[in-house]
């Protein structure tokens, strides 16, 4: 085998212009598929990236009436929906694959907090101990809450970087001034801002509407102050950090599962807690754009068919040359299946490094798409190795044809051809 | 006895007809026998080659190979048969281009399954013993009409044959070359070795102790001259 092998190097090596061309179809083929395999792959892991963040893996459990998010900003609290409390918070957390668990309250677009004469646009977060930690914030100058802020309501609050830059003239220190909430002043202690901020690649306008996330800014106080500017406990949302990507999906559903069993709406209503599935999200769009690259791998698949049926012309050529060859061969002891492995093998070690080009060249292609077309790449290693599998596979079935053809020589006819 | 034509027909199909080649030949080979098979062109010399060499089976009569019916045997036995009792030599060497002479020589020792270090000693002993020793890795664009065939011979002896076939061998030397082929066969037939030589050069007939003439696929002989020399 090892000798058939090599035989079959020096049989290429000897033919190195021919064996260029036969392979050439097989190179093509190959390098294709890799490329487009290389930006499918890199392209599906910008969208899951895009949508889920890197690394944060926060799963947000939120109340739904029916597909719309129930937010307490313009609806009042349904009858039915508790406030969560501590213990509550604490099974989310024993959750399999859960890291840490946050409930909070929100209002978006708040339209009554002010700095000075200067209305905020963004969001307030009434939050506890654990939000920071689940999103990865981290106080950048000031300081964190501490438990007695929570236990005695302190009007206390936390800006983000956002909020630093829209709502304070240069040079101005927030920590130590004043925001008014709907009416009650709260001090502002410190600024935070998230450790890994990701942000999406958004490259046309469908990507930005996507990926849009609001840059309006955002603000934090204790959850247990919450009902001094907003009047009353609100029920909260849960946002929930999972241990990786991929149990996204298992813990939003364990959580809103959880979270349900603690409600007791009123039939028909609707009202149901949910978790926005990005992994599936991410997946529905990566099918999406599979679905366009598999036909692209249809069309690169023709080519390693031309490119088989190269092989085996070529290999009817030689077969044809090497007629006295295999003839005498055969006089002197050698069996029919030493010969058709000799050629098997002739065949199978031509598209196998045909193929190993093609990856070469497919991974080479990859990175100049990526360049031009500003489109990420990955490179695939199972990929590349199925793909010179299948080159090995391709060399094995077209060639077959031409070394049963050899193999089947009579010998006294071998030995008389010219 | 080595081996045993009794009765032996060739026919070849042409077009709708078939032309008998062989006509009833009857030979028997002891072992140790050298014998030369004279005739002209188109006789049928290549022909009973062939079926001694079992390249072929006849269309009827038996043969019989170092105790083997050989018309019982099938594709992979004949290889067999080929690699262990038989060396052929060629008018044309039939070399491979691209291998060396050591190489050429190994070849039916591959086939036999003897390991990679045995197969290149005992094809390099084979050289050396046709004097060529000295030409272990020229190809064969690198010798003469004459080395080409001395080591078409070192592959013919080098697993240990019991016969050898020669169609021809000197066809394509000049006589010099052909005396030195012809000195080989010598000393081959007197360590044992059964040569059987297609010829129609009547010199090189005369190296044979034995004689038969073919003649439109009918096979007379032997004349006996052993005591002729
Ligand atoms: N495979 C074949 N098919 C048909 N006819 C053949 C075949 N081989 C040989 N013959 C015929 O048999 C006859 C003897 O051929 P051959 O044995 O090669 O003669 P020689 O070697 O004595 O010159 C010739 O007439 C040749 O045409
Ligand atoms: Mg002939």
């Amino acid at each position: 085998m090892f000798e058939n092998i090599s035989l079959a190097f020096q049989g290429i090596w000897g033919h190195k212009m021919r064996s260029a061309l036969t392979m050439l179809g097989i190179i093509i083929g190959i390098a294709a598929i890799i490329s487009i395999v290389s930006t499918i792959k890199g392209t599906n892991e910008q969208i899951k990236q895009n949508l889920i963040g890197a690394g944060n893996n926060a799963v947000e459990v939120q109340l739904y009436q029916g597909d719309e998010s129930y937010e307490f900003s313009w609806n009042a609290i349904p009858k039915g929906v508790p406030v969560l409390d501590e213990t509550r918070r604490e099974e989310l957390a024993a959750i399999e694959n859960v890291e840490d668990a946050s409930l909070y309250t929100y209002r978006s677009y708040a339209d009554n907090v002010f700095y000075q004469n200067t209305a905020f646009n963004g969001y307030v977060y009434g939050i506890d101990m654990h939000y920071f930690s689940v999103y990865g914030y981290y106080v950048q100058w000031g300081r964190n809450f501490v438990e007695r802020d929570f236990t005695e309501h302190k009007k206390v609050v936390i800006i983000d970087q956002t909020v630093m830059s829209t709502l304070y003239p240069n040079g101005v220190n927030p920590v130590g001034t004043c925001l008014e909430i709907a009416g009650s002043p709260f001090t502002v202690i410190g600024i935070v801002d998230q450790k890994s901020s990701f942000e999406p690649v958004i490259k046309n306008m469908d990507d930005y509407n996507m990926y849009r996330t609001d840059s309006n800014g955002k603000i934090f106080i204790p959850g247990e102050s919450w009902c001094i500017p907003y009047q009353f406990d609100e029920p909260q949302n849960a946002v929930l950090k999972a241990k990786d990507t991929d149990s996204m999906t298992n813990v939003g559903k364990a959580a809103s599962d959880l979270m349900n069993g603690s409600l007791n709406v009123a039939r028909g209503s609707n009202i149901t807690y949910k978790s926005e599935d990005l992994l599936k999200q991410a997946k529905d769009l990566q099918d999406l754009s599979n679905s366009t690259n598999q036909q692209l791998i249809w069309i690169a698949s023709i080519s390693l068919l031309v490119g088989g049926i190269g092989v085996m012309n070529i290999m009817l050529v030689s077969v044809t040359e090497r007629t006295r060859e295999i003839g005498l061969k055969k006089a002197i002891g050698a069996k029919k299946s030493r010969i058709l492995w000799q050629f098997l093998t002739e065949a199978a070690v031509l598209t196998s490094l045909g193929g190993l080009l093609g990856v070469g060249g497919g991974i080479l292609m990859a990175s100049v798409i990526s360049r031009i077309a500003k489109t990420p790449t990955a490179i695939s290693v199972p990929a590349s190795v199925i793909a010179v599998v299948f080159s090995m596979v391709i060399g094995v079935v077209f060639g077959l044809f031409p070394a049963v053809k050899a193999a089947n020589l009579n010998p006294i006819e071998a030995l008389r051809h010219e | 006895m080595i081996l045993e034509l009794d009765h032996i027909f060739k026919d070849y199909p042409q077009g709708k007809l078939t032309v008998p080649v062989l006509k009833d030949v009857s030979l028997q080979v002891e072992e140790g026998d050298y014998i030369a098979i004279m005739g002209p062109s188109g006789s049928g010399k290549t022909t009973l080659m062939n079926l001694i060499g079992c390249l072929d089976v006849p269309t009827s009569g038996t043969y019989i190979l170092a105790g083997k019916n050989i018309a019982k045997q099938n594709e992979n036995q004949m290889a067999e048969i080929r690699n262990r009792y038989i060396g052929f030599v060629f008018q044309t060497f039939n070399l491979l281009p691209k291998l060396s002479a050591q190489d050429n020589v190994a070849l039916p020792l591959l086939y036999a399954g003897v390991g990679k270090r045995e197969r290149r000693e005992r094809a390099a002993e084979a050289l050396r013993k046709v004097g060529l020793g000295d030409r272990l890795n020229f190809r064969s664009n690198q010798l003469s009409g004459g080395q080409c065939q001395r080591v078409a011979i070192a592959r013919a002896m080098v697993g240990n044959p019991t016969i050898l076939l020669a169609d021809e061998p000197t066809g394509a030397l000049d006589t010099k070359s052909g005396e030195q082929v012809m000195e080989i066969f010598r000393q081959l037939n007197e360590e044992g070795v059964t040569i059987i030589m297609i010829t129609h050069e009547p010199d090189i007939a005369m190296h044979a102790k034995k004689l038969y003439h073919i003649r439109d696929g009918v096979l007379t002989g032997p004349e006996d001259r052993s005591e002729d020399d």
